[in-house]
Formats: C-alpha cells, sequence, structure tokens
C-alpha cells in the first residue's frame, strides 16, 4: 500500500516536472499574452495558476485571433520580484500593477498600435535568484526590464543589464546603487532622497525641535533612509536625541527604544521602516502613555490596514509617500479599483509604482519611435535618451522627469492620517 | 588483496574527476556553439559554488560524522574577506586574474582560521549540541557583518560598528562594507573556468584527505570515539583538521560567489539558517560520506527550481514534493529493497557504498 502511494507520488511529480518541461512556451504565454499580441484580455501572472490545459486552450484559442493582428511583433516587458518569500506582498503587487497597465494600455490600442507581452519571473528576494529570474528572461526576448522589485536584487541585476545594454526601469529599488549603470532607470525617490526630504520637511515646517529614530539597521531601505537623514539633520533647526536600531531578528518588543526616546524628550519619533514594526511600535508606545508625533516615509503606506491594529492609534501619524490608496483623485481612484477588481486586493506603493513604470516606458516609447523589431541595445540607447525628455503624470508624481543618471524628479508628499484616512498637507 | 583495494580507490576517484572534467569540456562546447540558453549559462558559476560547499560539507558530516548548521556561516566569512580584499585592491592591482586567486586564498585562510577558532571550542560538543551551536555560530556572522562599517580614505581604513557616517571618511572615502547593505561593486571575475578549478582543487584536497592515513584517523573517530582514542589518536587534532579544512572550502566557495554577483549582502535567504540547511540537504541525499552523490545531488537539485520555472507560483511546492520524493527513494527501506529486487542496481552498488 505503502509503495503504491510512493510510486504514485513519484508518478505525478514526474509528470508535473515534465509539464513544467514543456509547459514553459505555454505558460509562459499565458503569463504575458504572448505570441499573438492581440491577447489582451488574457489573463495575468495570477490566473497562470490555472491549470496548464487552461494555458493550452487559450493558447489554441488565441493562435486563431493572431494572424488577424498581422505583425506578430510586440514589444517584451519582463518584470522581475519576490512572488514567493517573506517579500512576497512587494513582488506580487509589482507583478498585478505592472499587468494591469499592460493589460489596459493593450486593450487601448497598444503603443503606436503595437501590443505588448509580459512576463513576470519570481527573484525570491534572493540576488543570486533575480539574476537567474534575468537571464530566464533574456532567453524568452524580454527587451525592457521592468524590475527588480527590491534594492539589492536590482543592483545585482543592473550589472547584468549593463552587460547587455538593456533597458531597466526599477518601480522600487530605491538604493542609489540601482541606478549607477546609465541603462537603468527609476521611478521610486532614491532613498538619500526620501531621507533628505524627511529632515528638510521637518526642519522648515518646525513640526519639532527634539527628534528620535527607530530604524532597522538589518534593512537596506531602513538604514539608508537613516544615514541620510541623520546627515540632513545636522543642517536642520532640530536635533536627534536618540537613534536606536533594531533587526530583522528581533522586531517585535520596541520598549527599550521607546523609553530611550521618551527619556531623551523627544517630540517626535521618526521611523523610516515598514509598516508592520511601525504598527506595533504605535501600539506600544500608547500602551506606555508616550505620545510623540511619528513621521514615517513611503513604507509607512499601508499601515492602516494592518490586521488587529487600532487605528485610532495612527491618527495623526505624518508620512511621506508618493502613492496612498485612499487619495481621493480621479487618477488614484480609478486604479485602485480597477486593481481591486482583477486581483481582489488593495494596492500599496508598489503596484502604483509598477503601474506607473509600464506607463513611463509607454511615454519613452513614444517619444523615442523605438519599433519592436529594433535590436535590445539599440531600444536601450533610445530609451535612455528619451527618458531625459519625456514628462509623465503617473500615481505616484505629477510632471515626473529623469536625469540622465537615472534619478526621478518627482515633489514628495506628505500626508497626515486624519479620522482614519491619508489627507495632503500642504 | 590490499593492492586491489588501493587500485579500487584510485578508479573511483578518477571517475569523479572525470565526471567533472567531461561535465566541463561538454558545457564548453555548448557554450562555444551556441546552444546554451542564458539561464544556464547564468546558473553555471553558482553550481560550482554549490558544488564545492556541498562535497565541503561531506567532509564534516560524512566523514567526520559531526551534524554542522553553519556551514553558510564560513561561506559568509569567504564571501566577505574574499570580496572586501577585490574592492579595496580594485585598482591597485589590474589584473583581475591575480586579484581574484589572492582573493581566493584570503577568503579561504580567513574562513579556515574562523572555523579553527570556533572549533577548538565547539568540537567538545557532540552530535545535537554540536549542531547547535555551529546554527548559532552561523547566525553571529551574519549578524556581525550586518553591523560592520568598513571605509577607506587616503588615510587608510576606518572601521565601525554603528552606521557608516561615524567612519568619518575624507572627500575621497568610500565605504566599502556599508552594513546591511553589505559590499556593492564587486568585480565580476568569477568564470566557469575558474570555478571547475576550483572544484577539482576541493575534491583533491578531500578525496586525498580521506585516502590518507589522517583521513582513516577521522573515520575512525566517527565509526567509534572511544576506541579510536584507547589506541592513541588525537581526536582533537583530528576533528579540527577536518572541520578547518571543511570550513576553509566553503570560505573558498564563499569568494566564487561573491565575485559572482555585483551586490552582497548578508540576508537570512543567502548565509542564514536556510542555505545551511539546503546544502546539508544536497549532502544527505547525495549519500553522507559518499562525495560524487554529493556533486551530483547538488547539480540536480540547484538546477530543479530554476527548470520548474514554467510551474510559476506552483514551483516551490512541486520543489519541496520532489525533494521528499526523492529522499523517500534513496533512504527508505523498503524502496531499497525494492530498487534492489527490480533493477540494475548490481552495476551501481560497487561505487553506492564507497
Amino acid at each position: 500500500m505503502k509503495k503504491k502511494v510512493v510510486s504514485l507520488l513519484l508518478a505525478a511529480s514526474m509528470v508535473s516536472a515534465m509539464l513544467a518541461g514543456c509547459g514553459n512556451s505555454g505558460s509562459g504565454s499565458s503569463d504575458a499574452g504572448t505570441e499573438n499580441a492581440g491577447a489582451e484580455t488574457e489573463a495575468g501572472d495570477a490566473d497562470a495558476a490555472q491549470t496548464e490545459t487552461d494555458a493550452e486552450e487559450n493558447v489554441d484559442a488565441e493562435s486563431e485571433a493572431a494572424p488577424a493582428e498581422g505583425s506578430g511583433e510586440a514589444y517584451k516587458i519582463g518584470a522581475i520580484g519576490p512572488a514567493t518569500g517573506g517579500a512576497a506582498v512587494y513582488g506580487i503587487a509589482v507583478q498585478n500593477g505592472a499587468d494591469l497597465a499592460i493589460k489596459e494600455i493593450n486593450e487601448a490600442g497598444g503603443i503606436n498600435g503595437v501590443m505588448i507581452e509580459y512576463n513576470f519571473q519570481d527573484d525570491e528576494c534572493d540576488n543570486e535568484k533575480s539574476v537567474n529570474a534575468y537571464n530566464t528572461l533574456k532567453d524568452w526576448g524580454m527587451q525592457i526590464l521592468v524590475g527588480s522589485t527590491t534594492s539589492g536584487c536590482s543592483i545585482a541585476v543592473s550589472a547584468e543589464s549593463a552587460n547587455d545594454n538593456l533597458f531597466q526601469l526599477t518601480p522600487s529599488g530605491s538604493s542609489v546603487d540601482c541606478i549607477k549603470n546609465d541603462n537603468v532607470f527609476q521611478v521610486c525617490f532614491t532613498d538619500p532622497n526620501q531621507g533628505i526630504g524627511a529632515a528638510q520637511y521637518i526642519g522648515s515646517n518646525g513640526v519639532a525641535e527634539k527628534v528620535a529614530v527607530i530604524y532597522d539597521s538589518s534593512d537596506v531601505y531602513s538604514s539608508g533612509i537613516y544615514e541620510k537623514f541623520a546627515g540632513e539633520a545636522a543642517n536642520q533647526p532640530f536635533e536627534i536625541v536618540s537613534s536606536e536600531a533594531f533587526t530583522a531578528d528581533n522586531k517585535t518588543d520596541f520598549s527599550v527604544q521607546l523609553q530611550k526616546a521618551k527619556d531623551a524628550g523627544a517630540e517626535l519619533i521618526f521611523l523610516p521602516i515598514y509598516y508592520t514594526e511601525a504598527s506595533l511600535i504605535l501600539t506600544q508606545a500608547n500602551s506606555m502613555g508616550y505620545e510623540p508625533k511619528f513621521f514615517g516615509c513611503d513604507g509607512l503606506d499601508g499601515i492602516l490596514n494592518v490586521e488587529n491594529f487600532d487605528t485610532a492609534l495612527a491618527e495623526g501619524v505624518m508620512l511621506l509617500t508618493p502613492f496612498a490608496a485612499d487619495a481621493e483623485d480621479e487618477a488614484t481612484k480609478s486604479f485602485v479599483s480597477a486593481y481591486e477588481a482583477a486581483y481582489g486586493d488593495t494596492p500599496n506603493q508598489f503596484a502604483a509604482d509598477a503601474y506607473d513604470a509600464v506607463y513611463i516606458i509607454k511615454a519613452a516609447i513614444e517619444q523615442s519611435g523605438v519599433a519592436p523589431t529594433d535590436s535590445v541595445s539599440d531600444i536601450c540607447d533610445k530609451l535612455k535618451a528619451a527618458m531625459t525628455e519625456i514628462s509623465v503624470d503617473g500615481l505616484t508624481g505629477e510632471a515626473m522627469s529623469w536625469e540622465a543618471s537615472g534619478a526621478v524628479n518627482k515633489a514628495p508628499k506628505a500626508m497626515e492620517i486624519v479620522n482614519g484616512n491619508y489627507s495632503l498637507i500642504q | 588483496m590490499k593492492r586491489l583495494k588501493l587500485s579500487k580507490n584510485v578508479k573511483d576517484n578518477l571517475i569523479t574527476y572525470g565526471i567533472v572534467i567531461l561535465a566541463y569540456v561538454f558545457m564548453q562546447i555548448m557554450i562555444n556553439t551556441g546552444h546554451i540558453s542564458s539561464l544556464l549559462q547564468g546558473l553555471l558559476v553558482p553550481l560550482c559554488v554549490y558544488v564545492i560547499l556541498a562535497v565541503s560539507l561531506n567532509l564534516t558530516v560524512g566523514i567526520l560524522g559531526e551534524l554542522s548548521l553553519g556551514h553558510a556561516g564560513f561561506m559568509c566569512v569567504g564571501a566577505f574577506a574574499g570580496a572586501f580584499f577585490s574592492r579595496y585592491m580594485e585598482n591597485i592591482i589590474e589584473v583581475s586574474l591575480l586579484r581574484f586567486v589572492i582573493a581566493i586564498i584570503i577568503g579561504a585562510l580567513s574562513a579556515g582560521i574562523i572555523g579553527f577558532l570556533i572549533g577548538m571550542p565547539v568540537l567538545r560538543l557532540r552530535g545535537d549540541y554540536l549542531a547547535i551551536v555551529t546554527l548559532a555560530f552561523g547566525e553571529i556572522i551574519k549578524n556581525i557583518i550586518n553591523v560592520l562599517y568598513i571605509g577607506k580614505d587616503s588615510n587608510g581604513l576606518h572601521f565601525s560598528m554603528k552606521d557608516s557616517m561615524s567612519l568619518g571618511l575624507l572627500e575621497d572615502g568610500d565605504v566599502i562594507i556599508n552594513g546591511a547593505q553589505g559590499i556593492t561593486g564587486t568585480p565580476k571575475d568569477a568564470t566557469f573556468t575558474i570555478g571547475i578549478v576550483l572544484i577539482i582543487i576541493t575534491l583533491v584536497i578531500v578525496l586525498n584527505l580521506i585516502h590518507s592515513r589522517d583521513g582513516r584517523a577521522i573515520m575512525s573517530i566517527r565509526d567509534n570515539l572511544i576506541a579510536a582514542e584507547s589506541i592513541g589518536i588525537n581526536i582533537t587534532k583530528y576533528k579540527l583538521m577536518a572541520f578547518s579544512v571543511s570550513a576553509a572550502l566553503a570560505g573558498m566557495a564563499g569568494v566564487l560567489y561573491s565575485h559572482n554577483l555585483s551586490s552582497l549582502m548578508a540576508t537570512p535567504k543567502n548565509f542564514g539558517y536556510n542555505m545551511s540547511i539546503m546544502i546539508l540537504v544536497f549532502v544527505v541525499l547525495g549519500g553522507i560520506g559518499n562525495i560524487r552523490g554529493s556533486i551530483i545531488s547538488a547539480v540536480i537539485l540547484t538546477l530543479l527550481p530554476e527548470l520548474l520555472r514554467g510551474l510559476s507560483n506552483y514551483r516551490m511546492l512541486i520543489y519541496s514534493i520532489i525533494l521528499i520524493v526523492m529522499m523517500l527513494f534513496n533512504w527508505s527501506p523498503k524502496l531499497i529493497n525494492l530498487r534492489k529486487k527490480y533493477s540494475l542496481r548490481r552495476l551501481f552498488q560497487k561505487t553506492g557504498e564507497v
């Protein structure tokens, strides 16, 4: 009996492995709506979770539609991010955000009449796996890369893409090192910009005089912002009275850090961290009767959706973020509702960054007039030139423009949480 | 009789070297004729890294018979030592091969020294206790590197454990190790050829050690500690020898790893506990004490998740199922009987039980 079960299992895994082997082409097309550019209604990656047979049927169905489009040519856009593991939230957001934008563009007739094919690969938030994902996409024929999602992976991939001279636009890789090579551009702010921006905002608006910082020293994003914040703070009319770190391994109890901040008499606590830890800090500060102001960066976006978190505690929290899902403007509203309808989840900043990234690429392609038949290197050179000429209104900023270095120019938005909603402070 | 046995060892070793060299020649032909995907080409160096790691861990687990869960820690030491050297010397030693060879030696030496220092107190423990201490050590290394800041300017090197600002660098300063942000911009010196050379060096060291007088002493400790002690074998010495050689080889793999990626960070993913377990899985699946098995399983298990990419979100699930099935297939007594009964097992049996 046991043997039977085991051999069944073995057989099952063999079959799936075979499917994986031959499924490469099949599922590739279901990911992306590839091969035939008319695949606009084709479900995105999330739905690739459907069975292989499904994908194959789709391929069949579409291959009939394809000749109508004629050309069979399309811009091939690849994306990379962690779809599994601890950072999966960010990768899946990027995956869906880019997917949504591409579907919209294809439905509206593509870029200059040419469709976009899309393929997303998982990197598990590991630098090495990210390079593997990049190579997989290269085999698929990628011409433009939206990725990687996280800073470390972006740096590792940018070394490869610079080698191939392939145009890379990272939606959320915020480290300065991401854009060291001239073929890489950013949608989000760099960490230094966020740190300096936050310090300048606090200083010029006189929000507080004594500031405490709690940051994650094991996280690139957090320590990057902290360093620049502390550097800029020296020029600002406030003083950092305590700066305490925590690491990914002990991020549940913040009473020591809070006590130190309280003893030092801090009026404001700067939190360049992600919202999960921030929600704990707010709760613990409340339970020890300490009520400073809290100020955060874009990582704090999402704090109102934390489960079992009393959102009343977040009242008055200020954050610099390019995107808030509750914002009232028309573009954000329609994006959020379309995203929720398609993926059943509220989009976060990463999804918005990826969504913008695709539209930025569209604008750059239109500006430069590259054709999908051009070589990867030609596309890259033309897009690089075009990037410095365009100005894009997106979800994460108005009139975004780029320098040749790859950094984005856009105004940071300061939000304050009022009555359980983000509201813009001006 | 004795001569026959010796020649069997030699033959066995030659097969192992042969497999590696054949694989190299085959891949080179594929690369030169352009029959290889970018994915596979990008995987060649990581494959070498994991093969070296698996073989070196097999020395501790299979030959010395002690369970070590800190192998990724040694790899981490080697990776950072080597990458630090290369970054520091980037503009001083222009010849990349020379710089890389020195980096490898430095990485291996520093990991070996750390292995020696760790080994002295730790190897007094046995079994589970040793596993726990090595596990803790691996985590400690990772955390120390995450708070380490080293920069250089015209005054020389600056160290800090706080943040990069307290390094007090001059204008021309350059932060080399930037805490959690690690080392970025390591020159990409690692090539497949160097990787294969390192595998062969590893094999020469490990196989010769196993078949030497020292190796037999090490194995006697594994098989019966009391008996080995009673005939005058210096237990501490041989344990330390195997442990630090294994650590040094892991450090070498780390150098190779760090010179293949332009950004190196000590995250739980690449140098944490999971990685140590991953290497242990290579060793266990390949057969404890079986060097050739380690090579093969390291290659298969590294390739598998990449080849399963077609399954998109299901791939990690399938990967783990395949792992379980392979483990059962290799080690379940019932299945071993079954295989013996039905298969061409006789052919493999001779080598399978080395």
